[in-house]
């Protein structure tokens, strides 16, 4: 909501055991960015922000 | 039979009395519905029933693959919150248990247009150059 860039999905891991397994989600809630692991389990909202962010430093320097 | 108790109902409803802005849900099921794919349709249907502010919609994920592509929609049941636009929120699978929960916050931060996050993450957010896309995996419980 806090930016058109953002999509937020919440996704059911029983039912979708593909993906659950793609990601290697061993606990919940997992937070997957662009496609990689970038939290395990309910992080303060300052630590999940940080993780995403360095995730997109990493891809602007690939 | 109703998938929500009246106790249930009751406390939604209340939540529900927030609601500023309409709000959509917008839901992806098939022909045939899968297990989830009907309790998922019903448990929204049953939820835009409680409030004046709220309006539902159901699409087939086959036969309306274009507004599945829209809405970026790749696996069913699917349903978005959508507000005066797309906030890109969405939901894969039922969303049971603690995720009930989600669904009706999330209806309320739409229509309010208030996400409830810090100012310096909003901040941050804002200066998001290319898409970012969030995924939040949960079990029901």
């Amino acid at each position: 909501m806090e930016s058109d860039k953002v999509t937020a999905d919440m996704v059911e891991a029983m039912e979708f055991p593909h993906l659950s397994q793609r990601y290697g989600v061993m606990g919940v809630p997992k937070t997957v960015a662009n496609g990689k692991g970038v939290a395990e389990g309910a992080l303060p909202e300052e630590y999940l922000l940080a993780n995403i962010f360095a995730l997109i430093e990493k891809e602007a320097g690939s | 039979m109703a998938l929500l108790n009246d106790s249930v109902r009751t406390e939604v409803q209340k939540r529900l009395k927030e609601l500023v802005n309409p709000v959509k849900i917008v839901n992806f099921t098939q022909k045939v519905e899968c297990q989830f794919c009907a309790e998922t349709r019903r448990l929204m249907e049953e939820i835009a029933d409680l409030s004046a502010k709220l309006s539902f919609e159901v699409y087939d994920f086959v036969a309306d693959k274009d507004l599945a592509r829209k809405y970026r929609i790749d696996k069913i049941p699917a349903t978005v919150i959508v507000g005066d636009k797309d906030y890109g929120v969405r939901f894969f699978g039922i969303p049971s248990g603690y995720e009930f929960g989600s669904v009706i916050e999330s209806i309320v931060m739409v229509s309010k247009r208030e996400s409830g996050l810090g100012a310096a993450t909003k901040k941050k957010l804002a200066t998001l150059a290319k898409p970012l896309h969030l995924e939040v995996f949960v079990t029901p419980t």
